[in-house]
């Protein structure tokens, strides 16, 4: 880890704790929110900041999750910087806000700390609330660990604010495994995260700029509708360097350097697990007692997944002879899980690709343990020796027959 | 590479017993004396005295593992009702180490589970929270007989992590109370 200037301070804190510290020490001019379990605590630990008045934050109190998007929506419009949190049902209801907060590219900033979607109601972690809005025009953060979520909350403010992003970002981290464990994380002082983030004085605003007014979420015909659609895939596709940059930027300040997914031990990797969120750790554990067997495995865990980085991935992988993806969301009635069928179609027309296998794991909270990822390595395996051939259906582990 | 010992403590108790705080608390002490950890409750529809667990790991290098503890070492029940009505001893290491909360010597403990194998301790908890601290919450108790049982701190590391968290919060009779209950449980937890 490269050595830095800034002084870090190394503390014990559930993922929840740490991205309301985050938020505190970006000190959002506006935060509405409505409080759903597992993102709660976030919420109520970011109200006792505002309690206390440590943080200048107008902080409203709203009835549901859709008025909370339309009061974020209100205020960014108004340039004023502005984030929330939320997970599952909440961000299900703030369904038609999504699509209109990318469209006016209001740069809001959402936890959205991963939780099921009923039914069955369930409050436990699968990634199906956000990849249900993967197509929203938001930029999707995943974080591995409670310092992944407390950084990537910092880096989100700067990528969202940027000049030539200006889109929404949600940042992830798994429901109660991340939201809820205390962990051991380095946190940056106050005054460095304020440096960091900066202030935000975007060029169109009622509140900086009330002498140029401008027009927000007007009515667009055929005549106008499709070149804004546009201009939103132009704007996201673009936003990937921006990323890089805030992400390295944040490397020199802190030391701790990401990328738009981690490659792990795959270099000489004959096959790979792709995974997101908190089972990337429980897949490293089982990598590095599988590599100290012999078996030459790697992953590929993913931090960004809007923009999705569909050359790099292929890049890294084409050399792999079988690859596992791990979905924590199903995408019923069609191939697999979104991060297998998109990763399956970056590979499409590379001219070297491996063989591929789809799986779902932990729905609704289902514990995913070292043995069910032992599974997927050891089906590899079996492809790569031509022993078995990629199934065409996902494969769901560790469900109950 | 050398072999890293990650411990895995599984803790049982009711609802409102103090087992997550414990938890929490073990997972401070350790970051203050430089080890990596994770302490986790495992979420449900508690209530107050349905039973719960809570979950610990220390270790002297970064934990990656994220995925529920199946099969711990180390055991701590905080009610000695749950031993009747949960199986404490579930995926438990053959050579663990079970701490009871209870007035009972190890022994008669072994015998009412029938258990074959690890290692069990007993300390009377709720009576000396009773009397230290002047309520029936075993929580900082049962951790003094945890350090005893496996010796896996100095009991200082302990009580100072006590009286420097604690003080934050509460009053000095209430944190001294409760490092005289780490304390007496640290001397009078019984081996078999």
């Amino acid at each position: 880890m490269a050595k830095t200037a800034t002084k870090q301070k190394i503390v014990a804190m559930t993922g929840n704790a740490g991205c309301a510290l985050a938020m505190k020490q970006i000190n959002p001019d506006v935060v509405a929110a409505y409080p759903i379990t597992p993102q709660t605590t976030i919420v109520e630990e970011f109200a006792n900041y505002v309690a206390n008045g440590v943080v200048d934050t107008e902080y409203i109190n709203v009835e549901s999750e859709h008025s909370a998007m339309s009061a974020c929506i209100g205020a960014s419009a108004a340039g004023a910087r502005v984030m929330t949190s939320t997970s599952s049902q909440g961000l299900a209801l703030m369904w038609e806000e999504l699509s209109i907060a990318s469209s006016l590219r209001l740069p809001i900033v959402m936890q959205t700390v991963n939780r099921a979607l009923s039914g069955p109601i369930n409050i436990h972690c699968d990634h199906s609330d956000s990849m249900g809005a993967r197509d929203m025009g938001w930029i999707h953060l995943f974080a591995e660990t409670a310092q992944e979520a407390y950084d990537n909350t910092i880096m989100a403010i700067k990528i969202a604010e940027h000049k030539d992003v200006r889109l929404p970002v949600m940042s992830m981290h798994d429901g109660f495994i991340t939201s809820h464990a205390i962990d051991r994380f380095e946190v940056l002082d106050d005054a460095d995260v304020k440096k960091f983030v900066g202030n935000y004085m975007p060029k169109h605003s009622l509140l900086y700029n009330p002498n140029e007014p401008v027009t927000f979420g007007p009515f667009a015909m055929p005549a106008f509708y499709y070149e804004q659609r546009k201009q939103l895939r132009v704007a996201i596709d673009g936003s990937k360097d921006i990323v890089m940059k805030v992400t390295d930027d944040f490397a020199k300040l802190s030391g701790r350097q990401y990328g738009l997914f981690e490659e792990y031990r795959l270099d000489d990797a004959d096959v790979a697990v792709v995974v997101l969120g908190s089972t990337a750790g429980t897949t490293r554990y089982v990598i590095d007692a599988m590599r100290a067997q012999g078996v030459k495995v790697g992953m590929l865990k993913l931090r960004v997944f809007r923009p999705f980085p569909a050359e790099e991935i292929a890049q890294a992988l084409s050399k792999i002879k079988a690859v596992g993806v791990m979905d924590r969301s199903d995408t019923v009635g069609t191939l697999g899980g979104p991060v297998y069928v998109e990763i399956k179609a970056a590979l499409y027309n590379s001219k070297q690709r491996p063989a591929m296998q789809g799986y779902v794991y932990g729905l609704g909270g289902r514990d995913t343990g070292p043995d069910q990822i032992e599974t997927v390595i050891g089906d590899l395996v079996k492809v790569v020796k031509g022993e078995q051939s990629p199934r065409e259906a996902v494969t769901l582990l560790g469900v109950k027959e | 590479m050398a072999e890293v010992k990650l411990t895995e403590i599984r803790w049982h108790a009711r609802g409102g017993q103090g087992a997550v705080t414990a938890a929490k608390l073990l997972a401070e002490t350790a970051l203050s004396q430089g080890q990596y950890f994770q302490a986790f409750p495992e979420y449900g529809p508690e209530r107050m005295g349905a039973p719960i667990q809570a979950f610990t790991r220390i270790s002297s290098e970064p934990i990656h593992i994220r995925s529920s503890i199946a099969n711990p070492e180390i055991v701590v029940v905080l009610d000695p009702t749950l031993l009747k009505a949960v199986d404490v001893t579930s995926g438990m290491h053959a050579d663990g180490v079970l701490i009871v909360n209870t007035d009972d010597e190890p022994k008669a403990i072994r015998k009412a589970m029938g258990l074959k194998g690890r290692t069990i301790f007993t300390v009377n908890a709720t009576r000396i929270a009773q009397e230290t601290i002047g309520r029936p919450i075993p929580n900082t108790p049962m951790m003094g007989a945890l350090v005893k049982a496996t010796g896996m701190m100095p009991i200082g590391n302990l009580t100072d992590y006590v009286r420097k968290s604690f003080g934050k919060k509460f009053s000095e009779e209430i944190i001294e109370g409760n490092v005289r209950a780490v304390e007496r449980a640290y001397a009078e937890v019984k081996a078999e």
